[in-house]
């Protein structure tokens, strides 16, 4: 579309600029918007929200770009999003998505001819555990199959609005299956905090430090050590983030945490912030979960109306703290501390160079503590039962417990709150697992287990996790999961370090090759070589972890592939003959020198 | 009578533009060092039409099309080292440009389309190499054991590179011949 096509622009965004103000930091929040009244982001838009924000165009361009839930190109009016996590897939998730492009005439990623209607897949929308999902306009839609898509095929012919769709397409179940010290105690809202004013800020961070508390979110960095480093850090402001960009495929207990327990979350994040001398947090909702959004709003209205949020909390003089949700915009990456302070900032969410790490230089260059949802929900009961209380669950090195997102071959799929400790079969025992044969835990950055190492303990010590838990039961082709994971770096790297990005583009071609059938033991050398380069290269997280699916499955599951590699030391990456078919059609030739053999 | 063997060598270009065999005649006086060593096969410079056995062969250009295979297969099977020289032969480089264009597209407007020609037809005589529907690098279809990049790569690196080569050291190059901004 041409920008003259949007004479009116100025005046239709003149409200979305008398909201968010003309900071820079308010870009990626306008973009959201500007996306929601055009579907896109017309380049009329681009020009004009640069020069009302003062700055370059290429800046808003590149952020606009960045975000897979932004788009520089019309998706139509309705934009249906197939999550193609493993699980969705092993669901059926490929199979409804042909069904429905078939059935309205449409081709993956391309608008229908009328502007109404795009489809295409996205990475995992964290409903593992009641797939097949999906996201209509950015709204999860659960369960899906046959019936629902001939549904939904009706309701965007008829052009219903979005709000006005059947509920229980939309609807999502916590299934907590099984509740801990975490979960399954009874909290009073303001009681973390009235605990903490009594005892006092540092002898509440003694408690953290007794509880030895360590960060849920995967890299398990002790929290009372974060929040001291950030206590002692100079600056005008200090910040507290909690990280609720729950990016992870097959990681859906952030969800849950927030859908049920927001009120435990935002009291961690209050006694994190008495602590650290904060007076701004900020709630990073992933996207995916911005139907948490309006539930999550009314929380905090209730906390400032209860006085536990806002000036003066619980009437202590100078306490004042609240809390602002940021809504993310489809980007892994942005789970990434540092990347997920960029986005923040209204910036692409690109991981920075560290150190100095966020405790001294996050959010605006100041101290600011970022920890998962998790984590702040047990500073909560921390801060009330006290940290030897805390300590005495779990393991020596892992305190507390963990809640695991297990979904995929299992009976019954959903969140399971265990003490550290436990061992990967008596979880799969109790989510009714049929004949287990592989757990990749922690998702496609963790590890992939063979059922050979079962007995092996969820704990920092030895499989540390951020929550996933996907089980493949016997007779699963282990190649495919790894050709998903593969293909899911391959999209979800942020493009900054040409060891991520180009590491990932060739695993995912070499993964793709052998899948075909036309693998040798060169490519197998190679993706050892490629992994090692990524592993010890990248800039980040991502680059560090993305090849560990690989190499697992090279490691431990040769089964996987070994009948699937030809036995020459090389092969061409694609069908040579093939590749001339188009030619041959095209000039009709059939003669010797217009085929390879 | 204990002379040595001479380094034997091939080198063509595929869909290139010979741009790197100019730059590897830029080494200009020191082709009388390089000829007292090596001896030349199948090379645009010698006009020998098919590979020998060889010690190095050194491809530029991408794989455009069904004869590039065969001309491409032929050396790595005659070739004891084979080396991607240039932008082109590593990642497809400028003809890899039409790889986002529809190769029936590209017919209809260079065939049919085009005026000036003569009742315009698309060619199909079996003299013609049949073109791919895209330009692929030469590692995606034999193993290439050494990469030189640049567009084109300089003499000197191109030198350095070789004699490493020749003297059987593992070719090394310094920063300065790698980066061109």
């Amino acid at each position: 579309m041409e920008p003259h096509e949007f004479p009116h622009i100025e005046q239709q965004l003149a409200p979305v600029f008398e909201r968010h103000g003309c900071e820079a930091n308010q870009l990626l929040k306008i973009l959201r918007e500007v996306q929601e009244i055009f579907h896109f982001i017309p380049p009329a838009a681009i020009t004009c929200v640069a020069s009302h924000l003062g700055v370059p165009r290429t800046q808003v361009e590149g952020v606009a770009g960045f975000y897979f839930f932004l788009s520089l190109k019309s998706v139509g009016e309705y934009r249906l999003l197939f999550s193609n996590n493993v699980t969705d897939q092993m669901q059926g998730n490929p199979e409804l998505m042909q069904y429905f492009c078939h059935k309205l005439w449409l081709e993956s990623g391309k608008v229908s001819e009328d502007n109404l209607l795009s489809v295409d897949s996205t990475s995992c929308t964290g409903m593992c555990d009641q797939g097949p999902a999906a996201l209509i306009n950015g709204w999860p839609l659960t369960n899906l199959d046959r019936d629902r898509l001939d549904m939904i095929a009706a309701l965007i012919h008829d052009k219903k609005p979005v709000c006005d769709w059947p509920s229980m397409l939309f609807e999502v179940k916590d299934n907590i299956r099984r509740a801990g010290t975490l979960l399954g105690e009874p909290f009073e809202p303001g009681a973390a905090i009235r605990a903490t004013l009594d005892r006092g800020s540092a002898a509440t961070l003694m408690e953290m430090e007794a509880s030895g508390l360590r960060g849920r979110g995967g890299a398990g960095f002790s929290v009372a050590r974060k929040w001291s480093l950030c206590r002692a850090s100079p600056g005008d402001h200090h910040y507290i983030v909690c990280n609720a960009d729950e990016g992870e495929p097959g990681t859906f207990k952030d969800r849950v945490l927030l859908n049920s327990y927001a009120d435990l979350v935002c009291e961690g994040m209050t006694v994190g912030a008495r602590i650290i001398g904060a007076t701004q947090g900020f709630l990073y909702l992933r996207g995916e979960y911005r139907y948490l959004l309006k539930k999550l709003e009314e929380v905090l209205a209730r906390r400032r109306v209860a006085g536990l949020l806002g000036k003066n909390i619980l009437g202590e003089t100078g306490f004042d703290f609240d809390i602002e949700i940021h809504l993310g915009a489809g980007s892994y990456i942005c789970g990434e501390e540092s990347a997920l302070i960029e986005s923040l900032e209204g910036k692409r969410g690109r991981p920075r160079n560290r150190p100095p790490f966020p405790v001294t230089h996050g959010y605006l260059d100041q101290p600011t503590v970022v920890d998962n949802v998790e984590t702040l929900a047990c500073a909560a009961r921390i801060a009330i039962q006290g940290g030897e209380w805390f300590a005495a669950i779990g393991t020596t090195q892992s305190t507390g417990s963990k809640i695991l997102s297990i979904a995929g071959d299992c009976a019954r799929p959903g969140i399971y709150e265990y003490p550290f400790g436990i061992a990967l079969h008596e979880i799969l025992d109790d989510c009714g697992a049929e004949d287990p044969y592989a757990v990749q835990v922690s998702g496609p950055s963790g590890i992939l287990v063979p059922s050979k190492e079962f007995g092996r303990r969820i704990s920092f010590e030895d499989l540390p996790t951020a929550g996933a838990f996907t089980v493949f039961k016997r007779g699963r082709d282990i190649l495919q999961i790894v050709q998903n994971f593969a293909r899911f770096f391959a999209h979800e790297s942020c493009g900054f370090c040409t060891p991520c990005r180009v590491g990932t583009q060739l695993q995912k071609k070499i993964v793709d090759k052998i899948t075909h059938g036309h693998g040798t033991v060169y490519d197998l050398e190679e993706l050892k070589h490629v992994g090692h380069i990524m592993q010890s290269m990248s800039h980040c997280g991502l680059g560090h972890t993305a090849a560990n699916p690989v190499l697992d499955m090279l490691e431990k599951f040769p089964d996987a592939y070994e009948h699937k590699l030809k036995n020459f030391a090389f092969e061409p990456v694609f069908d040579l003959d093939g590749a001339l078919e188009t030619a041959r059609k095209i000039t009709g030739r059939d003669d010797a020198w217009a085929h390879l053999s | 009578m204990n002379e040595k063997r001479k380094i034997r060598v091939a080198t063509c270009s595929l869909a290139g533009c010979f741009g790197c065999h100019m730059s590897l005649l830029d080494i200009d006086e020191k082709l009388f060092d390089l000829l007292g060593v090596i001896e030349f096969d199948r090379t645009p410079f010698t006009d020998i039409k098919h590979c020998g056995p060889c010690d190095i062969g050194i491809v530029e250009g991408g794989v455009s099309n069904a004869e590039n295979v065969h001309v491409l297969k032929e050396f790595r099977e005659n070739c004891k080292v084979l080396v991607a020289i240039g932008a082109c032969a590593i990642t497809g480089g400028v003809p890899a440009l039409r790889n986002n264009i529809d190769l029936w597209d590209c017919f209809q407007e260079v065939y049919l389309y085009e005026g000036g020609l003569e009742g315009n037809q698309i060619p199909n005589d079996p003299e013609l190499p049949l073109p791919f529907d895209k330009v692929y690098p030469i590692y995606e279809v034999v193993k290439v054991d050494y990469f030189l990049p640049g567009c084109p790569p300089s003499a000197d690196t191109i030198w350095k590179f070789l004699t490493d080569l020749i003297e059987g050291r593992e070719p090394k190059l310094d920063y300065e011949m790698l980066h061109y901004d």
